[in-house]
């Protein structure tokens, strides 16, 4: 359901962006740890773009791999399962290196041709 | 006509973020601290508010009562005579199933800001989107109360990484189920290691103490320079 609130904020941070004209691509980069049904927030962009430049726009999903880092010991390592404890050192001062993002990286925009006199 | 890339990089979720610094300016002017508390539907939210905060000393204590529709909890807590809020989702928010920062900046000037040092915010009953939505909070805690399974942390990881302490609720209820406790204490550790626990039964009301210490504590906070 929070789909329908997180769909509205890509579309609002492409808008913010496109300057004025129609968009018709929107890239987004959704990391594992975030809590994102793909085809929900597809669902719900589709809808909620009605009638702002982003209408009819395609929505493109790159799930970013969840990795963590351990400052203890420097190890590195990506979980499928979300377990924050080093596996090495049981240590809890674990850092989040990609998994976290819900990032709008790109637009496409279409450009009106161009009609300068010769 | 041609297509043109536009690179972008911007959070989605930074609009939501700005309202919620706002917030959390103008609740540190006030010099409130503010706790967002979260849980499922049914863990014992307004049950714990009910136990603990007619018994803090020297708090004054206001709720913001977050629901989809209904004042139910608000009518319960309004009888502790403290300032209660009630801010639903329905229809002015379309029925959202949480509180964002721009709900609760709407609800501002409802508030009583000047005649309380606390302010809990009583989020909508949900373990999956609150917690992507900062409202202005200093501090966040969630119940998961023990009918619910002890495999939550790792079904709503979101959730329970983003507490500041995890309050286990319906202790009194253990002898009635096959219920490990242990684990369930291992799977919040996996998810968010070292994270204070409190283990309480609202309804007999074991171990409440630990969490009026903590929104005490809390209440105490000096607010952060803006």
């Amino acid at each position: 359901m929070h789909e329908l609130s997180l769909s509205s904020a890509v579309i609002n941070t492409a808008v913010k962006h496109a300057g004025g004209r129609q968009v018709t691509l929107v890239n987004l980069r959704v990391g594992q740890l975030r809590q994102v049904v793909p085809d929900s927030l597809e669902f719900y962009f589709e809808f909620v773009a009605r009638g702002t430049l982003c209408g009819g726009a395609r929505l493109e999903q790159v799930v970013v791999e969840a990795r963590l880092g351990c400052r203890s010991c420097d190890l590195e390592w990506s979980i499928e399962i979300p377990a924050f404890r080093c596996p090495s050192c049981g240590g809890s001062d674990v850092w989040v290196a990609s998994g976290n993002e819900f990032e709008v990286e790109s637009i496409e925009v279409e450009e009106a041709a161009c009609i300068a006199p010769r | 006509m041609h297509r043109t890339k536009v690179t972008v990089v911007e959070e989605a979720l930074d609009a939501n973020n700005t309202i919620a610094t706002a917030n959390r300016a103008d609740f540190d002017r006030a010099g409130v601290s503010v706790i967002n508390l979260m849980s499922a539907p049914g863990a014992g939210k307004t049950s714990l508010l009910e136990r603990t905060v007619g018994s803090l000393l020297d708090v004054r204590v206001g709720v913001l009562e977050g629901d989809v529709q209904g004042s139910m909890d608000a009518d319960r807590l309004a009888s502790l005579h403290i300032p209660v809020t009630q801010l639903n989702t329905a229809p002015a928010f379309g029925g959202e199933c949480h509180l964002d920062a721009n709900m609760v900046r709407t609800a501002l000037p409802s508030l009583p800001l000047d005649d309380i040092d606390l302010l809990i915010i009583e989020n909508v009953g949900n373990l999956v989107c609150p917690a992507e939505f900062r409202v202005g909070e200093d501090a966040r805690a969630m119940i998961c109360s023990v009918t619910e399974g002890e495999d939550k942390p790792l079904k709503y990881p979101l959730m329970f990484r983003t507490c500041d302490v995890v309050v286990i609720n319906k202790l009194d209820l253990l002898p009635h189920l096959e219920f490990d406790l242990d684990r369930l204490l291992y799977n919040v550790d996996q998810v968010h290691p070292d994270v204070p626990t409190l283990l309480l039964s609202a309804r007999t009301g074991e171990g409440v103490e630990g969490f009026r210490d903590w929104l005490a504590e809390v209440a105490l906070r000096t607010p952060a320079v803006v």
